[in-house]
């Protein structure tokens, strides 16, 4: 089998270099969106892009708040990654987790303060089932990943839609009903410190977990396996690695992290509800670029998620400057996927640097 | 002295090396010139900077008795200097014919133009004896044919100095003979030839002269039929080399690997590609499985291996019926495994060197603790490792295996297997591409393990490795093994024809 993707390496100094330049591409790129759209005001929203969200502490929590699901879905995506495996279907698994968070927020109401553990337990598993369906196609039956992703998304999608409906589904605004006081996730005094913003303690789970993924990929034989199946698969069979169980695992374990993205999410206390319509949950591509910004590394993509929430929450004070919400969105999303390219530069960086020292063979 | 190209007095420093130190190359027109050295020894940065990917710090390149400033490759083609490298630069989908003309396509209003490609392909491959199939696909075609397109490429592009990277690497021996008579042809044209290799013989048997390179500097530059092939080892690694191994004879003990009546069918041609082998190998013992390349031997070593499947037959390690176990249970069991393609299966090029010697053993609890990786004990395990096999690296346990030269990804993979101290060793062409320094090594840490009562099976398609290094010898033609020999009792051309299927003599 062909290796898909070249994975970071991160004992090289291009690994973060690379982004760095990579976020500074995106930048001035943004700059010269901004100058064709509306010259005169031009450095005026960029600085807002720059600076808008460290203007007060809600601003900076609401980074943070910003940050979680994208740093979930993101370690979904780069943790697939490390197996050579494509997770595009994060979107999928992340409405199915926000699903099951939902549900059990709503419906429990009798599990008192183990709440939104339960809530939280729950979209972990759904998530995690989610995954279990391609992978399982994948590796016993070498169905592409990436298309039994992208079919899930969908069906994901509906199947969402079809059962708040059933379940959990206010009529008047087509919607969710709002989960329990007890499901929502504790602020551990973040509303102190942040006040008005929707922070909480989910971007604790998530630091916490970005820690636990990087132990789980860097310090134990289990990761030492999956690193090997997706650096080489056939020296992994060679080893006596199960390449079959491993693809499984992995996929589990990418759902499980998208899926609690969801519930993260969900579970904010911030008034976030399952609209029952026909869209695809942004956070799971934006996952995608939140790994690739990040290396694939579980440290790199926390750092990755900061840094998109930080340019998205920025943006939006674009208006003040007037700019349209739309030219906004572009702006941030050029200033994100040019961030994604920060694998190609490092390869420009890789090849700059061997013809200057060239191949001592 | 008329050359057609020299290089004079090159220097090529990287950062803490020169690779290239005061280097002169000259060659004539119409000869064949072999560029001789161990792994590491300037071959390759040198044909760099005649292909102007590196720039020397001093020197000059001289062209037909012109100095030239050669900028890149496109230059050095249009120069007339054509390369088949180690790795050919094939389009696996495309025709042989595409292949040649891609990048230098005639076109008429931007349609290609095939015809003339076509006959002038057909004239060159007349002209020059390499028959090839134009509207083959490659990915159809074996490997000397491949190499075939490679050098009708260089041809068609008329290229008249031609460098040949280790050419002889990846071809059966009849096919290496084919491609010296080509040589042969070729120079007898007028063209000029730079062998790159570290095979002696083959030297001997093409080349006219001979410029030797070791560490970085320049040796010398002799008429190859004024030197002998141990002078010329001598000359290359620096030091008297054994070619012959020294091994004495040990009655073997019990049997250690037994099959039994194995066949392996392959899945997709349906074709039985090991038809009901059956032999034993014995502690103190070193089989050689010998035969041309597609025989069947990888398929009967990856049946042994768990690689794949056996579908009939029983494979039994110290008297246990292994044929239905894991691939982990084999490796746990007795048994190691040295693979014939090192970059494929044995190693993970971008793991560090410390991570892949313990790529079979990780999941030991000498490395490992409640599933967390004990990180000191594998850095010591390691580091004991590469000095015990002396293998060469830029950082230690810390270097990426990619960044390896190919004899010290050998070495690694050979400590790494035989550290396990296993009953039964196998090796798949354990010297391939390696140089003689490294080759000698290998054969000595073959033969050792033999001497400490291991059984050894070898495969290998290089006749005199067979003959040096086997206290029997089995031949695989077309999956069946057709003998079963002593070395001493069978001469290189009775062996010769049991390869080809000429000959053969029931398994004993």
């Amino acid at each position: 089998m062909k290796k898909k993707f070249s994975l970071p390496d991160f004992t090289n100094a291009a690994g973060p270099i690379s982004s760095i330049v990579a976020i500074l591409v995106g930048l001035l790129s943004g700059i010269i969106i901004l100058l064709i759209s509306n010259p005169a005001r031009a450095l005026d929203g960029f600085l807002w892009i720059i600076a808008g969200s460290l203007m007060s502490p809600k601003d900076i929590g609401n980074v943070l708040y910003y940050a979680t699901p994208i740093i979930m879905t993101g370690l979904s995506v780069a943790f697939a990654f490390r197996t050579s495996l494509f997770n595009i279907g994060a979107s999928g698994q992340f409405i199915m987790g926000a699903y099951g968070a939902v549900l059990v927020g709503v419906k429990l109401q009798s599990l008192g303060s183990f709440h939104w553990i339960v809530a939280l337990l729950t979209s972990i598993v759904f998530g995690a089932l989610w995954a279990l369906i391609p992978g399982i196609l994948k590796a016993y039956f070498n169905v592409n990943e990436v298309i039994s992703f992208i079919m899930t998304n969908y069906i994901g999608m509906y199947l969402v839609n079809s059962m708040v409906r059933s379940t959990v589904y206010h009529k008047l605004t087509n919607r969710s009903l709002p989960v329990a006081e007890s499901a929502n996730i504790p602020k551990i005094g973040f509303d102190k410190i942040f006040p008005g913003s929707s922070v909480n303690g989910g971007i604790v789970i998530a630091i916490l977990i970005s820690i636990l993924i990087y132990i789980l990929l860097n310090k134990t034989t289990f990761g030492f396996e999956l690193k090997a199946c997706g650096f080489n698969n056939d020296a992994s069979r060679y080893a006596g690695i199960n390449a079959k169980k491993n693809i499984v695992i992995s996929l589990l374990i990418a759902g499980a992290l998208a899926g609690m993205g969801g519930g993260l999410l969900y579970l904010a206390g911030s008034g976030k509800y399952i609209y029952v319509e026909d869209i695809i949950a942004p956070e799971g591509f934006t996952g995608i670029s939140v790994a690739l910004l990040g290396m694939s590394h579980p440290i790199g993509t926390l750092f990755a998620g900061l840094f998109v929430a930080y340019i998205t929450v920025g943006g939006s004070y674009m208006q003040l400057s007037g700019f349209v919400p739309e030219i906004i969105d572009i702006i941030t999303a050029i200033i994100i996927y040019f961030a994604a390219f920060s694998l190609i530069i490092r390869n420009v960086l890789y090849k700059l640097k061997t013809r200057n020292a060239g191949d001592k063979s | 002295m008329d050359y057609i190209i020299e290089m004079r007095n090159i220097v090529k420093e990287f950062p803490g090396i020169r690779a290239n130190d005061d280097i002169t190359l000259q060659i004539k027109k119409g000869e064949i010139h072999a560029l001789l050295g161990e792994n590491g020894a300037g071959k390759s940065t040198l044909m760099s900077v005649l292909f102007g990917m590196y720039k020397p710090e001093s020197g000059s390149i001289v062209l037909r008795g012109e100095p030239v400033q050669i900028s890149g490759p496109k230059m050095a083609n249009s120069l007339g200097i054509g390369m088949v490298h180690q790795h050919f630069k094939l389009v696996h989908n495309f025709t042989v014919l595409q292949n040649i003309i891609l990048g230098v396509e005639t076109t008429k209003n931007g349609f290609l133009k095939m015809d003339e490609a076509r006959k002038k392909v057909m004239d060159l491959s007349e002209q020059y004896g390499l028959k090839v199939d134009p509207d083959a696909l490659i990915s159809d075609i074996s490997v000397g044919m491949q190499q075939r397109v490679e050098i009708l490429k260089m041809l068609y592009r008329d290229n008249d100095i031609l460098i040949f990277d280790e050419p002889t690497a990846v071809l059966t021996p009849q096919e290496i003979d084919e491609l010296m008579e080509i040589m042969k042809g070729l120079a007898a044209e007028g063209k000029s030839i730079i062998f790159i290799t570290h095979k002696l013989e083959e030297i001997k048997r093409v080349a006219n002269r001979c410029t030797v390179l070791r560490l970085g500097k320049y040796v010398g530059t002799v008429n190859v039929s004024d030197i002998t092939v141990e002078e010329m080892s001598e000359m290359m690694v620096g030091r008297k080399v054994i070619l012959d191994i020294e091994k004495e004879y040990k009655e073997p003990g019990k049997p250690v690997l037994e099959v039994e009546n194995l066949t392996v069918i392959d899945n997709r041609s349906k074709k039985d590609k090991v038809k009901n082998a059956s032999f034993k190998v014995n502690e103190g013992e070193i089989i050689c499985i010998a035969g041309v390349d597609g025989n069947g031997q990888s398929e009967l070593i990856y049946a042994i291996t768990g690689l794949i499947h056996a579908d009939s037959g029983v494979i039994k390690i110290l008297g246990e019926d292994v044929t239905k176990k894991s691939i982990r249970y084999r490796n746990t069991h007795g048994l190691s495994h040295i693979p014939e393609d090192r970059h494929k299966w044995g190693l993970v090029l971008d793991y560090n060197l410390a991570e892949n010697l313990i790529l079979m053993e990780y999941f030991e609890d000498k490395y490992q603790k409640c599933g967390f990786l004990k990180e000191p004990e594998i850095i010591k395990y390691a580091e004991k490792l590469i000095a015990q096999y002396d293998i060469r690296s830029s950082e230690g346990t810390k270097t990426k295996v990619r960044s390896m030269s190919g004899g010290n990804q050998q070495k690694a993979i050979a400590a790494r297997e035989l550290s396990r101290n296993p009953d039964i060793l196998i090796a798949v062409q354990p010297t391939r591409g390696l140089d003689v320094g490294a080759i000698e090594y290998m054969h000595k840490e073959i033969v050792k393990a033999r001497d400490n009562g291991k059984a050894v099976l070898v495969v290998s398609f290089d006749l005199s490795e067979v003959m040096r290094l086997a206290d029997r010898i089995l031949v695989m033609y077309e999956g069946e093994i057709v003998a079963d020999v002593k070395p001493s009792e069978i001469t290189d051309k009775e062996l010769g024809l049991y390869m080809a299927g000429a000959k053969r003599r029931e398994a004993i």
